[in-house]
């Protein structure tokens, strides 16, 4: 039997879904999947100044393993039906994080005849960094508000209950 | 639709024993963790070896040759640096060159020494991470680390120079955008006393590790013949023992009054143009690189940085090519002009591209991890290829 | 020895004829118009003469000059052995452009007149595998023509996206 939103609302279940929470924004692991200019940038967040190990974040190189995918670069057309291919192939619960002007709205190759302008395009996305390319200091910052997101989910609470009325 | 993108012909054999053996077909996908890149290998193997690499391309052409059309001379300058994102001072470099060949215009010698270098800091930029990459895939991850780390420096110094850490857009039309910072040559300075003993730390870490050198000593060797047909620059071609260096053979910008040496593979591991030559020639190279920069600094005189360029440029109708020396090899950029304010057609001739087109001829009956090895020595980048 | 333009031209006129058309500009970018049936024997006979030995295609471009009623295919040859350079350009009708291959000459050009085939419509008759590098293969038309027209969407994905900057 599915746990998911089905338990009512109430003191242990709101400190079980903090704690699921706190466990899965704190191991967040990412599939490298740049694609361009921001995959260099992505790969210096990575490196020793910027490290993105210590959010507990560490690259994967399949989707099957992996619980966040940065796309970072700019999205061809070509591309796009494959991207579509490893998101569905990334287990629950997952997120996206769209680095880059590029992956956001097309940037400056809006003008390109190739280029699928912006990755919501094909997946839903959740954290928007921009920027061309964003620094480290502006990836971590697009993490931690992924971190925000991820910590307001609700797992247990059944859903038609309205939020704020105490038994 | 079909994702696999072309038939590939698979082979069955039927050996003495009666067991009937068939290729195997598997596609490197457009996603992998090699950083090299969106590439597509499409392999047909038996077992581990590999009887034929088809690369597929296309999955990062983002049409820059058309965007040059459409958005004129000035406005080009930014799209160039996303044509080789790891070493985009070049690529800013070659426009800007082959715009002033066109217009006539003459480059005041300040600025040349400031293109020169930034040029031959970001070829360390980039050397340093084909050389890191190149070990990552290799499977030592430290050297990578350390690559990265340096190149933060470098970073900082070229934020320092332009504002930006990646895409440069340093270089104009006429000349460079922004003066050196005063106190920046200091800084450049007190960079290069600390990297060059740093090099012989990286040399000592990986170049004559036994497991390094076994991976990548005698792996696809490419003949001087080959490498010329296939039109294979850069180091990938002194790696081959061609000693042909845009920058000494047909001299551009302030080249002529710089002394260095053009370092060539000898097989000094194992054949004369295997992956490991074209390795200890990049490492090389930023050697090279640091005695470059070291007389520019002595020699740079004062002036303008730009000269006077319209800003509705419009140059005589007429076509050139040029070519310089990036990290990647001789870019060639022809670009045509039909006397407006916009290109009629910019092509560039990329090293990557024709490195990629050899790669089904020298892998063959290699195995599928060599292929990395292959793929990481070429130094191939993806938006080099696709444009 | 390095060869001057304007010896490398006389050199081919006194081989080939009226294929070979007259010299101009001058200097690295001295070049000569072909016949586009001839250009695999010319290309032959300069890569193997001894006093020439242009065995290095730099590069082969196409260029659509519309108002022409043409599109011109340029190779920028080198030589590694003599250091000196020449160009030749070949025109082909726009309409149905056909060019001989020099893929048997310089191995090089495979993967250029894919390119020149892919983006602008030119056939390379004798080509062992002409078909389209960069972009899909069900791409319809030749983007870089001067009169391609972005089709609406590829595969359900929008190709355009309105501006976010409301005026």
């Amino acid at each position: 039997m599915s746990l998911i939103n089905t338990a009512p609302e109430m003191a242990l279940t709101t400190r079980v879904d903090d704690l699921l929470n706190w466990t899965r924004k704190s191991s967040l692991w990412y599939m490298m999947f740049g694609l361009a200019c921001c995959a260099i940038e992505m790969m210096q967040t990575g490196g020793p100044r910027a490290d993105l190990e210590r959010f507990g974040m560490a690259p994967r190189a399949t989707p099957r393993v992996s619980d966040v995918i940065i796309v970072s670069g700019t999205l061809t057309l070509k591309m796009a039906l494959r991207t579509k291919l490893l998101y569905d192939q990334m287990p629950e619960p997952k997120y996206a994080i769209s680095m880059g002007s590029c992956a956001n709205c097309g940037g400056l190759f809006q003008l390109a005849y190739s280029v699928c302008d912006g990755v919501d395009r094909v997946i839903p996305v959740d954290v928007y960094v921009p920027g061309c390319p964003p620094r480290p200091e502006a990836l971590t910052e697009g993490l931690i508000k992924l971190q925000e997101k991820i910590a307001q989910e609700r797992w247990l609470v059944r859903k038609s209950e309205p939020v704020g009325v105490r038994a | 639709m079909s994702l696999a993108g072309f038939e590939v012909e698979v082979q069955r054999s039927k050996d003495d024993g009666g067991v009937v053996t068939e290729d195997m077909t598997l596609s490197m996908g457009p996603q992998h963790p090699s950083t090299h890149g969106v590439l597509r290998f499409v392999i047909r193997a038996d077992g581990e070896v590999m009887k034929e690499a088809i690369p597929d391309i296309g999955y990062l052409h983002r049409s820059i040759e058309k965007i040059a059309e459409k958005v004129g001379w000035h406005g080009f300058i930014p799209y160039t640096d996303r044509v080789d994102y790891v070493a985009a001072m070049f690529c800013n470099h070659g426009w800007s060159f082959a715009c002033e060949q066109l217009a006539g215009i003459e480059v005041p010698k300040r600025a040349e020494y400031c293109r020169v270098i930034a040029d031959e800091l970001c070829r360390i930029h980039s050397h340093l991470l084909s050389v890191g990459s190149m070990a990552m895939d290799i499977g030592a991850f430290t050297p990578f680390t350390h690559a990265i780390r340096e190149r933060e420096y470098l970073n900082d110094l070229f934020e320092e120079l332009c504002g930006a850490r990646l895409t440069f857009h340093y270089m104009r039309i006429g000349g460079v955008g922004w003066d050196l910072p005063t106190g920046w040559i200091d800084k450049l300075s007190h960079f290069l006393d600390r990297f060059e003993p740093l090099v012989d730390e990286y040399d000592r870490l990986i170049s004559f590790n036994k497991i390094f050198v076994e991976r990548l000593a005698g792996v696809a060797p490419v003949t001087a013949e080959e490498a010329i047909d296939f039109n294979l620059v850069g180091p990938n071609l002194r790696a081959s023992g061609v000693r042909y260096d845009v920058r000494k053979d047909e001299p551009y910008s302030v080249y002529p009054e710089l002394e260095f040496d053009v370092p060539i593979g000898t097989g000094e591991k194992g054949i004369v143009g295997d992956c490991f030559d074209r390795y200890i020639v990049r490492m090389r190279e930023m050697r090279e690189s640091c005695r470059i920069l070291r007389q520019c600094i002595t020699q740079i005189p004062d002036g303008p940085v730009i000269a006077k360029v319209p800003r509705n440029l419009k140059p005589p109708a007429g076509d050139v090519y040029v070519r310089l020396e990036s990290a990647r090899g001789d870019m060639g950029w022809y670009v045509v002009s039909d006397g407006t304010a916009f290109p009629h057609r910019c092509k560039i001739r990329t090293g990557s591209f024709s490195a990629i087109s050899i790669v089904p001829k020298i892998s063959r009956n290699l195995m599928i991890a060599d292929l990395i090895a292959v793929i990481a020595s070429l130094d191939l980048v993806a938006p080099e290829i696709d444009r | 020895m390095a060869m001057d333009a304007a010896g490398v031209h006389a050199r081919l006129r006194e081989k080939f004829g009226d294929v070979v058309g007259p010299l101009e500009a001058s200097g690295r970018n001295a070049s000569a118009t072909i016949v586009p049936a001839r250009i695999a024997e010319v290309g032959e006979f300069l890569k193997t003469d001894p006093a020439l030995r242009f065995d290095c295609l730099s590069n082969l471009s196409g260029v659509d000059y519309p108002k022409q009623g043409h599109i011109q295919i340029v190779y920028h040859l080198f030589s590694y052995p003599h250091r000196h350079a020449f160009v030749l350009r070949v025109n082909a009708p726009r309409d149905n452009p056909q060019v001989a291959t020099v893929s048997g000459v310089w191995s090089h050009a495979d993967w250029q007149e894919r390119e020149a085939f892919d983006l602008l419509g030119v056939t390379f008759d004798g080509h062992p595998d002409l078909r389209r590098i960069l972009m899909p293969e069900d791409w319809p038309g030749h983007p870089l023509r001067k009169d391609f027209v972005e089709p609406e969407s590829y595969h359900g994905i929008p190709t355009s996206r309105e501006s976010l900057l409301k005026a």
